[in-house]
């Protein structure tokens, strides 16, 4: 099949989370994807590798030595105001971290695609969600947030990919969607987003002037750069940083609600988890319990406000999560006591059944 | 005579490329970076390429460079100039790319960057200071460091079975299919200058040429982390950094 055929068929695909990244990517005008290898997010390069996109939009896709390269490569590449993207689960993301936090002190966009999978160490290769406080909570050096979009479908795989360049240009500052091995694995239908092309060099200084593209004589140089001997300066650069925080949490909270304006007891889970809860809530409402869920799909920012509001009318919350239990320490922060906060959770690539929420739900609020 | 005399246009043989600006340098009295700044700048002015051309700076003393040379910078975590510089590169095929790194950026901590930016042929060229030790840290033992030469962290001098042998990385480079230029060089007589400015000047060429990767190693000096003068310096790098990283094109296609 020829490029151009592959790129124009129909808008309306059944394919995998995975697969609609790639897609999605190459759709909202993406300049460059870097990545390595790794299971089970290695069909977004590989699907990106048989499309071609160098021959249609001329994105720029590059199979870098390792996790290192590669965002170094998106950081190279986000210094010339370009739209760069990697992807990887999350033995690869803990090497990213370097690069994640040197992109924020930079101030430079980019887009990095997690999908998760089972740890500590090489893990698992079965989905996860154990790399919620690496995410949210800044897994590299220094003060810093990451923006953190967590899909439920395949559809918001794609609609993510869109957003999450416009939120990394809008605040000049890295974005991660929090996926899961089962996200990236799973087939859905998706309705792909429309072609938009990229960014010509004229938008480029117009949108980013900021960007290294060659010292014209009308402007100083442009450098990018992350160092501040002094202290205060690199204090400026944190203020500047926090007030974007600030607006971040006031402007971009994303949550999904199911059941909850009558619910006794709240569910919360982000992600696939979310799915399996949808059903827990059916399951709960079947026997008479009166269950909501609330799915944080912005899990920086949190939606802490919401959660927070329920907490007034429910008798408790359950954070469900295929972890330890990490989202539940914001959950509680939210809640501020006001409730009882339970957890349940499955670890190492185990993946909860509704019925076993459920009766986590009943044993632990319920009693 | 006045010094308003003196300070007359009539009497002006020599101007600074206006690429470098006037910021005054850290480097210590002796150190080799000014010399390869100033040559990098003029090779800019003189092939007019000041709005075409985007360096790299690394980790190591040469991390201010972008407050030297007028031109558009990115700073590089330690050791990722070469993964930097290959997306800038593949992203503005029209542009000049340069790294500009030490020998413990280089060599150490970005061992695996060089070697796969070099290796995919990158049509980037890649300045490489080896002074063979880490200035900017203090005079610490580095991947160049020649055996029996003292550091910080070799005191009784580079022991091999201890730490190893010296890295002669550009060696290494010169195998490798995607480099097309690899020279050693230095910056310690008028003569070794002026050569070594034709070798970046070949280098910022073949980027355009799609030729592959160009390495410019030039051996240098470090008088604060050898602890010697500027003048005794010159002399022991003569004497011992030519027979282990001797002068010369190590590959010219």
């Amino acid at each position: 099949m020829s490029t151009e055929k592959k790129h124009n068929t129909e808008e309306v695909r059944l394919m995998k989370g995975n697969e609609a990244i790639a897609h999605a990517a190459i759709r909202c005008g993406c300049d460059g994807y870097f990545g390595y290898p790794i299971t089970p997010q290695s069909e977004i390069m590989e699907t990106l590798m048989d499309l071609e996109p160098w021959n249609t939009t001329g994105m720029v896709v590059l199979q870098a030595e390792s996790e290192t390269a590669s965002i170094n490569m998106v950081y190279g590449a986000a210094g010339c105001g370009k739209k760069a993207m990697t992807s990887s689960s999350s033995p690869g993301v803990s090497l990213m971290q370097e690069g994640i936090s040197y992109m924020v002190g930079a101030e430079l966009p980019c887009v990095i695609v997690n999908v998760m999978r089972g740890g500590p160490g090489l893990g698992t290769i079965q989905p996860s969600q154990a790399d919620y406080f690496q995410t949210v909570k800044g897994g590299g050096h220094g003060d810093y947030k990451l923006i953190t979009l967590a899909p439920a479908s395949v559809q918001e795989m794609a609609d993510f990919m869109v957003k999450s360049f416009d939120l990394a240009f809008k605040y000049r500052t890295p974005v991660m969607i929090l996926a899961d091995g089962i996200i990236g694995q799973m087939m859905e239908k998706v309705v792909l987003p429309p072609f938009t092309p990229r960014w010509t060099e004229e938008e480029i200084r117009e949108q980013t002037p900021w960007a290294t593209l060659g010292k014209t004589p009308d402007r100083k140089p442009n450098v990018i750069n992350s160092l501040r001997l002094e202290a205060a300066d690199m204090e400026k650069l944190n203020l500047v940083l926090q007030s974007r925080y600030r607006e971040i949490e006031q402007k971009e909270v994303l949550f999904e609600e199911f059941e909850c304006a009558d619910a006794d007891y709240i569910i919360v889970a982000f992600g696939i988890t979310a799915r399996i809860c949808q059903k827990t809530v059916e399951l709960a409402r079947q026997k008479g319990i009166k269950a909501g869920l609330i799915r944080p799909i912005t899990l920086y920012p949190f939606p802490t406000a919401q959660i927070k509001e329920y907490a007034d009318k429910v008798k408790g919350m359950i954070s469900v999560e295929m972890s330890a239990g990490q989202m539940i320490e914001d959950v509680r922060l939210a809640v501020n006591g006001k409730v009882p906060v339970e957890f349940y959770g499955r670890m190492g690539g185990i993946v909860p059944s509704p019925e076993e929420v459920l009766e986590a739900l009943e044993n632990k609020l319920i009693g | 005579m006045n010094i308003a005399d003196i300070i007359n246009p009539a009497n002006l043989v020599m101007e600074k490329t206006k690429v470098m600006n006037d910021t005054p340098m850290h480097y210590c009295p002796g150190c080799s970076h000014g010399v390869v700044h100033k040559l990098i700048g003029e090779i800019i002015e003189e092939m007019d390429i000041q709005d075409k051309t985007i360096g790299i700076a690394p980790v190591g003393c040469a991390v201010f460079a972008y407050q030297y040379l007028d031109i558009d910078w990115q700073q590089a975590a330690h050791g990722r100039a070469p993964a930097l510089a290959t997306a800038v590169k593949r992203l503005l095929p029209d542009r000049y790319v340069f790294t500009y790194q030490g020998d413990g950026d280089l060599a150490a901590i970005g061992t695996a960057e060089t070697i796969h930016a070099a290796n995919r042929g990158e049509n980037i060229t890649i300045i490489f200071i080896n002074n063979g030790i880490y200035g900017m840290t203090g005079g610490q033992m580095a991947p160049t460091t020649l055996q029996g030469m003292k550091s910080s962290t070799s005191p009784t001098g580079r022991d091999i079975p201890r730490n190893g042998f010296p890295l002669n990385i550009t060696n290494l480079l010169a195998q490798l299919e995607g480099t097309c230029y690899v020279t050693r060089q230095s910056v310690h007589t008028v003569a070794s200058v002026r050569k070594c400015k034709k070798a970046i000047q070949k280098g910022f060429e073949n980027s355009m040429l799609n030729k592959g990767t160009s390495v410019i190693e030039i051996v240098s000096t470090c008088s604060s982390g050898w602890k010697m003068t500027p003048a005794d310096s010159n002399d022991w790098m003569v004497e011992n950094m030519f027979p282990a990283y001797p002068m010369g094109d190590l590959k010219n296609i």
